[in-house]
């Protein structure tokens, strides 16, 4: 039988499942052994059966108004039980430091008299936002819900590439993807030993029924979504479905006397926490921008006054502002005493005076980002830009420096990814989900692994031709984490069991059946 | 109507939902054993198959040997294609009581199992239990649409829901008295399509307290065994309308509605601790209801009776 892994080109980056011989990595045997029993016919029918999955079930994302399924790759990512280990850890120490920092900013802001962070870099953030001042989260938590993007250098190291505090999305494909793998590929997930995802939607409504302001016993909760045609609106409904909390929009929440109310069918009903996948800027036109139609008047100051909890919190855009960003292996180190787990990306401030010629004079080499985009939005990869482009950059960049980052560019790990022409290594990354309920940061054992699916491409974002895989998180054995399962021993042991009524029918064997069969019809 | 046709009807019903419920039950386990990486394979596929009353055969069980045993074993209505084969045989005998509707969905149903089983060996039977789930609906929506709300009706649904009381029992079992992994909380929930129905009533995680009030006692869940119990009893007192002053001659009926009102005023804060007693009687409920529903309706014994001088 043809092997699926014949001519799999190793070498290029570090590979999650071949080393540098060809050989399976010692995680990845059971998935190669699974693969290779398997004809690249065989895997065209699970693929096809994965599309037509996702397409029955509407799983899309919009891009520019059109509806597409988001690509889910065939062949899931594996990530062993010590290095998920290390990506837990690292995610949650880093979050811990991100709250403390907003929680600084958002009172005696020491982190700048102490000079650890400039002052300059914080008030130039397009992020900062006065106005979420004096807002007290009763829990004390602002990053309610995280998305650390992660990536895997040549060495096979993680390092944290951006920070996610804002609405940060995908976490219902990692739902999703895990779903349609069990349903079209059961014998693969079988020889491995995974955890589950399926806890997020109960994890995430704890946490935000933890967050309800003081009093509240049995808080509303809700998801406030922009409507049908936001792009990740699937994402919105899917999570208030998972949760069994409404979806609302805008013009269904009403706000007086400094309370948030929703329009039924039975009276206005309280809400007490507000699960806002609203970006900050159209949240409130009161005191964002007036011509906001998608989000509702009077918001923030009902959160002001404690009577309704934002999650996320206003605001925190200011920590995952790009240029922050190189600031955080610092805050860790200042708010927690502890050696950052998860290294950043080596980073250049163009802002920085000393740090922007050799920027200027590498631009060819360098990967620009500007720091308030999001989605891959307005990057550029310096070695693959024309001349032009390049010009335009070295423009932008002597005009706005504070507008940019660079970094050096790292070739992403690759994942055995199935293309047209069989199975061939793609660049990845991976998004872990994390949920803070402030007495501890829970991650989701998974996360997002987006692919590059043209070949060569760095660019994983879904508007830039990017997939999804179902990532996988081996269990150690023996351990079961909080929240996973229910060993609950609430009850008595096994019954005996009845047997069932067999009723009137008398069944032929399958013969005579046969034969009926033919006579009658 | 004819005894013979009455009892074809309700068998029908009770095959039909048999076949869903257990390819609902089937689906989660195996949805279950595949997504939880700590569970005991075999404790668990054992329990299944002793709540479902199936003997459990020598040597270790795995999620393939389960589904053969309550999916595919031919000669067996605790069996999908069993109970399928019965409902079919059921309908080929009463063929002018039915509309022809009804009886082509069973019947196409019935001459695609093998086409299904064959497609389960190779790409994994979740396509099937979709498939059984799906062709039920046609069934119960065929029923729904095309047969007169008659006595004939009222056997075919009061089968249906004696049914739907002894799987959901059961499904409740599977889970109370496992301690496998296996079966979750929300695995239950799910098995009866309630998880989503759940959520949207609770607002609240996955309890177990919860669970059992919902699926044993809430008045609008179809599938909860006392929105069952008053389906049934209700077909049951139209069925025999002749109601004197005091009480309920009809056994049938009196057996439902006790149990019905026991459920009705019980607090929900007992049920967990007394949930296994609770389902064993709900069982027997169910057996007797159906013997009683066959001595009254059925008269399979009506020589004997005579000659015993009990009528009934």
């Amino acid at each position: 039988m043809a092997d699926l892994f014949e001519g799999y080109p190793v070498g290029v980056a570090w590979d999650e499942v071949l080393d540098a011989d060809g050989r399976p990595r010692e995680h990845s045997a059971p998935l190669v052994d699974a693969l290779r029993e398997l004809s690249p016919e065989d895997l065209d029918v699970r693929a096809a059966a994965l599309a037509s999955a996702f397409r029955d079930q509407g799983i899309t994302f919009s891009l520019s108004g059109e509806e597409r399924p988001f690509p889910l790759d065939v062949v899931p990512r594996v990530v062993d039980a010590d290095e998920w280990d290390l990506v837990e850890r690292g995610v949650s120490q880093r979050v811990r430091a991100l709250e403390a920092f907003l929680a600084d900013m958002a009172g005696e802001q020491a982190v700048l008299g102490d000079r650890v962070v400039p002052r300059r870099v914080v008030v130039s953030s397009s992020a900062h936002a006065p106005a979420a001042h004096g807002i007290v989260p009763p829990n004390g938590v602002r990053v309610h819900v995280s998305g650390i993007d992660l990536i895997r250098d040549e060495q096979g190291r993680f390092c944290v590439l951006e920070d996610n505090l804002r609405t940060p999305s995908g976490v219902s494909y990692v739902i999703e993807n895990r779903r349609a793998m069990t349903r079209v590929f059961p014998e693969l997930l079988a020889t491995h030993r995974v955890r589950p995802v399926a806890d997020y939607p109960a994890m995430l409504l704890a946490a935000l029924r933890a967050a309800a302001p003081e009093g509240v016993l049995d808080p509303t909760v809700v998801v406030l979504t922009p409507g049908v045609f936001n792009s990740a609106y699937f994402e919105h409904s899917l999570l208030a479905r998972l949760m069994g909390v409404e979806l609302v929009e805008g013009r269904d929440l009403v706000c007086r006397d400094g309370e948030v109310w929703m329009r039924t069918t039975g009276g206005e009903q309280r809400v007490d926490v507000v699960y806002r996948r609203i970006d900050d800027d159209f949240l409130d036109p009161l005191h964002f921008r007036p011509d906001s139609l998608v989000g509702c008047p009077g918001l923030l100051n009902a959160a002001r006054g404690g009577r309704v909890t934002l999650a996320n919190a206003v605001g925190n855009g200011v920590a995952d502002d790009k240029l922050v960003y190189t600031y955080v292996p610092e805050l860790v180190r200042y708010y927690l005493g502890e050696e950052p787990l998860l290294p950043n990306v080596d980073t250049y401030r163009c802002e920085d005076p000393d740090q922007l010629p050799e920027v200027l004079d590498r631009l060819d080499q360098l990967v620009l980002k500007p720091v308030d985009g999001s989605g891959g939005k307005g990057l550029v990869i310096g070695p693959q830009a024309s001349d032009e482009e390049l010009a335009t950059l070295r423009a932008q960049l002597e005009a706005d420096p504070r507008g940019w980052i660079a970094q050096r560019v790292i070739q992403l790990s690759t994942s055995p990814t199935k293309t047209p022409d069989g199975i061939a290594p793609r660049h990845v990354d991976l998004r872990p989900f994390a949920v803070n309920d402030g007495d501890r940061v829970w991650v989701l054992p998974g996360g997002l692994t987006r692919v590059a699916l043209p070949e060569g491409s760095l660019v994983v974002n879904s508007s830039q031709g990017g997939g999804s895989k179902d990532t996988w998180v081996l269990a150690r054995d023996e351990v079961v984490a909080e929240g996973e399962t229910t060993h609950d021993d609430l009850l008595p042991a096994a019954p005996e069991g009845r047997l069932l009524d067999m009723g009137n029918a008398v069944l032929a064997d399958q013969q005579q059946q046969q034969q009926q069969g033919r006579v009658t019809c | 109507m004819l005894s013979r046709v009455a009892e074809s009807l309700y068998w029908l019903g009770r095959y039909v939902e048999r076949a869903e419920d257990t390819a609902r039950l089937l689906d989660v386990h195996v949805h279950t054993l595949l997504e939880d990486p700590w569970v005991d394979e075999h404790r668990a596929c054992c329990d299944l198959l002793g709540v479902m009353g199936v003997p459990v055969p020598e040597g270790p069980v795995d999620a393939r040997r389960t589904v053969q045993l309550l999916g595919f074993a031919p000669g067996s209505t605790s069996s999908i294609v069993g109970a399928i084969g019965g409902a079919r045989e059921n309908a080929r005998g009463i063929r002018e009581a039915i509309s022809s509707e009804l009886w082509e969905s069973l019947n196409v149903t019935y001459h695609s199992l093998r086409v299904q089983e064959a497609d389960a060996a190779r790409r994994g039977p979740f396509g099937f239990f979709r498939y059984v789930r799906e062709r039920s609906a046609v069934i119960a929506g065929t029923i729904d649409g095309t047969m007169p709300r008659d006595d004939g009706w009222r056997f075919l649904v009061l089968g249906r829901s004696i049914e739907r009381i002894d799987m959901t029992a059961r499904l409740l079992w599977a889970r109370a008295g496992s301690r496998a992994a296996g079966a979750g909380w929300t695995a239950l929930l799910k098995s009866c399509s309630a998880h989503e129905a759940y959520l949207r009533t609770y607002r609240a995680a996955v309890e177990p307290e919860r669970v059992v009030e919902f699926l044993v006692l809430d008045r609008l869940f179809p599938r909860s065994i006392y929105a069952s119990m008053l389906v049934a009893e209700q077909c049951l007192a139209e069925l025999d309308p002749t109601a004197g002053r005091t009480g309920v001659d009809n056994a049938a009926r009196r057996l439902v509605g006790r149990a019905r009102t026991d459920l009705e005023f019980r607090l929900a804060d007992e049920l967990l601790a007394d949930l296994p007693a609770l389902l064993d009687r709900t069982q027997t409920t169910c057996s007797t209801v159906g013997d009683a529903v066959s001595r009254r309706f059925f008269h399979r014994e009506a020589t004997l009776a005579w000659a015993s001088g009990s009528s009934t």
